[in-house]
């Protein structure tokens, strides 16, 4: 009798956990689709409505910030970024099931093709929004600053230079007390776009000791890996006479570790949003028409200008997103990105804002869109 | 009459009852869960095994290199270089030294708790050995990270000083952290509970006639636990070092936060460097392009069979033992 039950209850609870994961598994797609009126307040034109957005997990938390400041100020609009990672946005936007991509590489060639003829003739652009720079911490103690050129860098973070009183390091900074000691040097273990922008650095101005392809993943021999920025930044806290890389942020909020200066060739430059600013201001567009696809100049040496740097772009149609996608809303959006208040914004989260000149032009850009 | 009655089955003594002939909704419905949930097992590990298989084929057909003997992993670049060889040996070089350390530690705290312990001592004991084993791995990631390794890294350094003409012990970059070592420790720690807890189950299963025949005969504890209940356990204690061996072979975040994931193959425990399966997965995946993902899980595949074979060769141990020993 009692079995019967248990069983009973036993069968009914399996049949509903049945059930309730056969629900589970229906997850809802397609894009929003209401939209409606418009109205300005200071700097956000609201249109009412939803999008779907995803892409880099970079600019996640700047577009993040904006999505709530824009949101606060428009209650009838909502904008979903998912932090799915660049190579997804950019598929996800091209299969037309976002309303545009956040990505850290301009799309290019045949992803162009594609986005292209999902923007229906379009055609799709890219739109620098949020700016990066890499800086290099180190924890030596008793030296506040400390001035490395790309070769020297380069050199530590291949292993060949060993010793923090190496010469190489002493003739940059006749200054310091620099310890003979052996350099611990921490990289990225996990793939990501930061180890590919600070290799791409490395490959562009030291050619000749750094020898590898650049790319996501670290392939220089010794030194060791840590997964993601937060545990490198950690680890060089941690390890006296330690070096490595990672966003500025990260190194801006340490308490123990420091950013060295880069010296390009005309002088040593601060890790600082601002003189990143500087070297990706002076970016050239490689892009046709709106599409602001940027070449950054690694071996910048004007003064001022901090050269490991980063962009992050919004992949959108310029002209030709369905209607249900919410071009109004996304165009809305993106005004406000470009908005002074809204790159004023990024220097406080650690990033760097786009600046003068190219600014200007990622304006007319979202204006041109449709 | 077995499909009405309101008595209690136990009370009667047909044999229709005992041998089970008796079919009651109940009974039928039981059955049928049962071996359900006996099929799933063989179902989901068949599934596994099949989407393995079929995810990871793409990406071994466009290796350009032996998937079983490169070391490098570029499974994104043109055109993709990838192989398991580092993977393998860092996966197996950690959770044999963490084995060597923690099976040892574990029979002993097994053996204290069921032979030597106070009644009430042993069952705390017990309990907070097998605490440890709800600790999340993350926790053992980051704890051996911050505040495990630096009491490991003096231990390195005396071990390179000191042991350093034994190969495996030298460290010529005089760097010591997030080495195999420091991953083989917090996996031993990790593993301590499955081997303890198990061998424990086994102990103190050996029958107490056993026991007391050889205490009575005048042996020592010693010379009782060896006499009496490592033949009768040791099925059981290697079954126990099997488990834990898996799962040391499969532990991701704590081995992925800890090693310095280095692609090459180096013997030497102290220096940073090392690589696993799990970690590699954990650490590539996010960014991994078509090629990439295929490859990680053509990794996997490798490690589902590895675990597969540890698995294997322990049922075997156990049976073949199993005559002599008089377990089960």
């Amino acid at each position: 009798m009692t079995r019967t039950r248990l069983a009973a209850i036993a069968a009914a609870t399996f049949a509903g956990a049945l059930l309730l994961s056969a629900c589970g598994g229906s997850g809802d797609s397609g894009s929003g689709s209401d939209s409606g009126g418009s109205n300005v307040v200071g700097d956000i034109t609201c249109v009412d409505g939803s999008i779907k957005a995803a892409g880099s997990s970079a600019q996640a938390n700047a577009i993040t910030q904006w999505i709530t400041d824009y949101q606060i100020t428009c209650e009838g609009a909502t904008i979903d970024y998912q932090p799915v990672g660049s190579g997804a946005g950019v598929e996800q936007f091209i299969a037309a099931q976002t309303s545009f991509a956040g990505t850290d590489s301009a799309m290019k060639d045949e992803d162009l093709v594609a986005a292209n003829e999902r923007c229906g003739g379009g055609p799709a652009i890219n739109l620098p929004m949020v700016g990066g720079a890499i800086a290099v911490a180190y924890n030596v103690e008793g030296v506040d600053s400390l001035v490395l050129n790309p070769d020297t860098l380069a050199g530590i973070f291949t292993s060949t230079i060993t010793k923090w009183n190496d010469p190489a390091i002493t003739a940059l900074n006749p200054d310091a007390t620099l310890p003979d000691a052996t350099i611990a040097q921490f990289h990225r273990s996990d793939s990501s776009g930061t180890t590919d922008n600070f290799t791409k650095y490395l490959a562009a101005t030291a050619p000749g000791v750094w020898t590898f392809e650049p790319g996501k993943d670290w392939v220089a021999p010794g030194g060791q890996g840590s997964k993601g920025s937060d545990q490198v930044m950690a680890s060089v806290d941690s390890t006296p006479n330690s070096i490595g890389y990672v966003e500025l942020s990260y190194v801006l909020y340490s308490q123990v570790a420091k950013a060295a200066s880069i010296d390009n060739g005309g002088g040593p430059v601060e890790a600082t949003s601002e003189n990143a600013a500087n070297t990706i201001s002076g970016a050239e567009v490689v892009g046709e028409g709106n599409n602001l696809a940027l070449k950054i100049d690694y071996a910048v040496s004007t003064p001022g200008a901090y050269p490991i740097v980063l962009v992050t772009y919004e992949g959108v149609c310029q002209t030709g997103l369905a209607a249900d996608q919410n071009p109004a809303l996304v165009k809305a959006f993106l005004q406000y990105a470009a908005s002074d208040a809204a790159q004023g914004d990024l220097i406080e989260a650690g990033y760097v804002p786009i600046t003068g000149d190219l600014l200007t032009k990622v304006r007319a850009a979202v204006e041109a869109m449709s | 009459m077995a499909t009405t009655s309101h008595e209690p089955t136990t009370t009667r003594a047909d044999p229709e009852g005992i041998s089970g002939a008796a079919v009651r909704r109940g009974d039928r419905t039981f059955l049928g869960l049962s071996t359900g949930a006996g099929l799933l097992v063989l179902v989901v590990m068949a599934a596994i095994a099949v989407f393995l298989v079929w995810k990871a084929i793409p990406s071994i057909q466009a290796d350009s290199a032996n998937f079983f003997t490169e070391g490098q992993w570029l499974p994104d670049s043109d055109p993709p270089v990838f192989g398991i060889a580092v993977l393998l040996f860092g996966t197996l070089w950690t959770s044999i030294i963490a084995l060597v350390i923690a099976v040892p530690i574990g029979y002993g705290i097994a053996l204290f708790i069921a032979f030597y312990a106070q009644r009430r001592l042993a069952s705390t004991l017990a309990f907070i050995v097998d605490l440890l084993a709800a600790v999340p791995s993350i926790i053992f990631g980051l704890w051996g990270l911050y505040n495990f390794m630096p009491y490991v890294v003096p231990f390195s350094q005396w071990l390179s000083e000191y042991l350093g003409f034994i190969p495996i012990f030298a460290n010529s970059q005089e760097l010591w952290t997030k080495s195999i070592l420091m991953a083989g420790l917090v996996l031993a720690i990790m593993i301590l509970p499955t081997v303890s807890a198990i061998s424990r189950e086994v102990f103190v299963q050996v029958p107490r006639m056993h026991v007391e025949a050889a205490l009575a005969l005048g042996a020592t504890r010693w010379e009782m636990i060896r006499m009496a209940v490592f033949p009768f356990s040791r099925p059981g204690m290697i079954s126990a070092a099997m488990l834990g061996l898996g799962r040391a072979l499969g532990e991701t975040i704590a081995v992925a936060l800890i090693l310095s994931a280095a692609f090459e193959i180096n013997w030497a425990i102290t220096e940073p460097g090392g690589n696993s399966f799990a970690a590699n997965i954990a650490l590539k995946w996010g960014e991994a392009g078509e090629v990439g993902r295929s490859a990680l899980i053509a990794s996997g595949l490798v490690l589902f069979f590895i675990t597969l074979v540890v698995n294997m060769s322990a049922r075997w141990v156990i049976a073949r033992r199993k005559d002599f020993s008089g377990a089960n």
